[in-house]
């Protein structure tokens, strides 16, 4: 695969649920344009005019717990998120995420979370499993994907993966 | 195997499996609701432009679909999504659209258990997190996303990663005024709300066993809570006489071995446990009731698919008769049938002589998204399973979530209150 760069926009805080990321009232809609401009609305209502596309999240633990909205990576990654960077995820936020091909869940250690701060730059590589810090020079491990899964995110998504 | 760890093997004609395999396995029912629904479509239609496209769903027979959330249209862009799902199930030919004003219809999980729709040993998935509920009736019932919901659509088949299993021993008899609501809000306390993140939670022990299947919903409804990938509860004679009263579709029932491994097991004296609550702004922030009492709230909520089954309108009826409410309160049944053996029994007679108003039954004000939204530092006390910052309405809204005896109590008081000191 090829290699991610982008901005970090950090929330440090744990257990950042779908109602945060995006709020109930939205659910009736299903445009991605107008989902982007909702992003993270429970916590930052300007995050989606700090993102450019390719930036990523980095969070705390138990990141998109809560409903099973698809609402949710789909708000993230239109308003240009390719990845969110977090200790643990909810299993539907997970799911979600990887098989509609929206973005990447990484697993890094809480230490790592803490070292990195807002606004650094990061480059992920992740057939080597390897996190650069451009910004200070830091590098990082992140937790190594299962097979299938690496194998559904390089099909973009379920829908071309076959079993 | 575990309970789950059969179920799985079965549907993915496997001998066995173990924690963490990955295995495809065939899906026996599916659900999906007017949020849900609207946004599988709409996966359908990025998939078309990818040049795939949805031909037949794979058994109309095993799918349903429920109007919940956004009914009755408050909007043009609901009615228009209740308009597409509409068209939608007519044109591949699901029979069971469960429709707002037309018969039966109520929380798609309600209506699972309800109407006998979901049988043990199954595998039940649904477009939502709370499919868990379901796992009560000893289902293997998992919640997905959309794209997961299309692809099993399209193949009758998804991938599941298999969840190791916790498993609680509840032990004791179920003191007066307490609920299997605090029994799971306890536990959510004690392992936190990533707990059991992409585990299995199996409820069992001589309290389990005794619990009506009302009570045992509780429990796996809010398994979601604690992050768990599935609650279960094996099948038994309840589960049996529950499941004859609803449909006339044989099951035989997957129960896990003797000798199963567990990833862990705790027990829980619940002869002990007290009324409970969880405070903003999470399930897993509880005291207990007690703690709490003298704590003003500006409105009561008795709904939702984990807090308005017959048996919690008659817990709050029991408290409520005869007395008026403090503050507003509104009282939601989770399905038309719920609604009416409520009316027979005098429960709504009951609410509305207190003062309270009864809604028709949906999600209400559950999610904050449709009616019923708090206002800025509005505090609530819920019979829901969440209370994330804006869960039920503005950011700085509070919710307090308990059993529908402590929110009756405290509707009729106007502050938290545990009912056992009314």
């Amino acid at each position: 695969m090829d290699k991610l760069k982008g901005t970090v926009h950090k929330y440090g805080k744990d257990n950042i649920d779908t109602d945060v990321i995006l709020p109930g009232p939205y659910l009736k809609i299903h445009d991605h344009a107008e989902l982007a401009t909702h992003a993270m609305e429970g916590l930052d209502p300007g995050f989606p005019k700090k993102v450019s596309q390719g930036d990523f999240l980095l969070t705390g633990a138990n990141f998109g717990c809560g409903s099973s909205r698809e609402h949710a990576p789909i708000a993230l990654s239109s308003a240009g998120i390719t990845a969110v960077l977090a200790p643990s995820f909810a299993r539907i936020f997970y799911r979600n995420a990887v098989d509609g091909g929206y973005l990447l869940p990484i697993e890094i250690e809480r230490s790592a979370v803490e070292k990195i701060s807002d606004k650094n730059t990061l480059e992920i590589d992740v057939d080597k499993n390897a996190i650069l810090n451009v910004t200070t020079g830091e590098s990082f491990v992140m937790k190594q994907f299962p097979s299938l899964i690496k194998k559904i995110i390089e099909c973009g998504g379920i829908l071309h993966y076959k079993p | 195997m575990t309970s789950t760890e059969k179920i799985i093997a079965r549907a993915s004609s496997m001998p066995s499996v173990a924690p963490d395999d990955v295995v495809f396995v065939k899906v026996d029912k599916l659900m999906v609701h007017d949020v849900s629904g609207p946004g599988v479509i709409k996966v359908f239609e990025e998939w078309a432009k990818k040049g795939v496209h949805l031909e037949r769903i794979w058994n109309p027979d095993k799918v349903w679909v429920s109007e919940d959330h956004f009914v009755p249209a408050a909007d043009k862009i609901s009615a228009n999504n209740i308009m597409k799902l509409t068209n939608w199930t007519k044109k591949f030919g699901i029979k069971r659209h469960y429709k707002y004003g037309l018969g039966q219809y109520g929380i798609c999980h309600t209506l699972s258990h309800e109407e006998g729709l979901v049988l043990p040993g199954e595998v039940y998935v649904g477009g939502d997190s709370h499919t868990n509920t379901t796992g009560g009736l000893g289902a293997f019932a998992i919640g997905l996303g959309h794209t997961d919901i299309a692809y099993s659509l399209m193949h009758g088949q998804i991938w599941i990663k298999v969840p190791e299993t916790l498993l609680f021993n509840l032990e004791g008899q179920l003191p007066p005024h307490v609920m299997a609501k605090d029994i799971i809000l306890k536990i959510i306390g004690d392992i936190g709300t990533d707990g059991a993140n992409y585990r299995a939670m199996q409820f069992s022990g001589e309290t389990t066993k005794q619990l009506i299947m009302d009570e045992r919903l509780t429990l796996t409804n809010m398994t979601t809570e604690a992050g768990a990938k599935n609650g279960i509860i094996d099948a038994d004679s309840i589960t049996g006489s529950y499941l004859r009263d609803r449909t006339h579709e044989p099951f035989s029932a997957l129960k896990g071995d003797l000798d199963a491994s567990y990833a862990e097991k705790l027990t829980y004296e619940i002869d002990r446990l007290e009324p409970t609550v969880a405070k903003p702004y999470s399930p897993g922030n509880i005291s207990p009731a007690r703690e709490l009492q003298g704590t003003e709230i500006d409105k009561a909520y008795i709904g939702s698919c984990t807090g308005a089954k017959l048996h919690d309108l008659r817990a709050a009826g029991k408290i409520m008769k005869g007395k008026k409410v403090k503050v507003r309160t509104e009282v939601v049944p989770a399905a038309q049938s719920i609604y009416l053996n409520a009316m027979n029994e005098g429960l709504i007679g009951i609410f509305l002589e207190s003062g309270a108003v009864v809604g028709p039954p949906t999600c209400g004000a559950c999610c904050g998204a449709h009616m019923g939204v708090l206002a800025k530092n509005e505090v609530c006390i819920s019979t829901t399973n969440r209370n994330f910052p804006g869960r039920m309405g503005d950011v700085e809204s509070k919710t307090y979530l308990a059993s529908p005896l402590v929110v009756a109590a405290s509707a009729l008081t106007g502050m938290i209150t545990d009912p056992r000191d009314i």
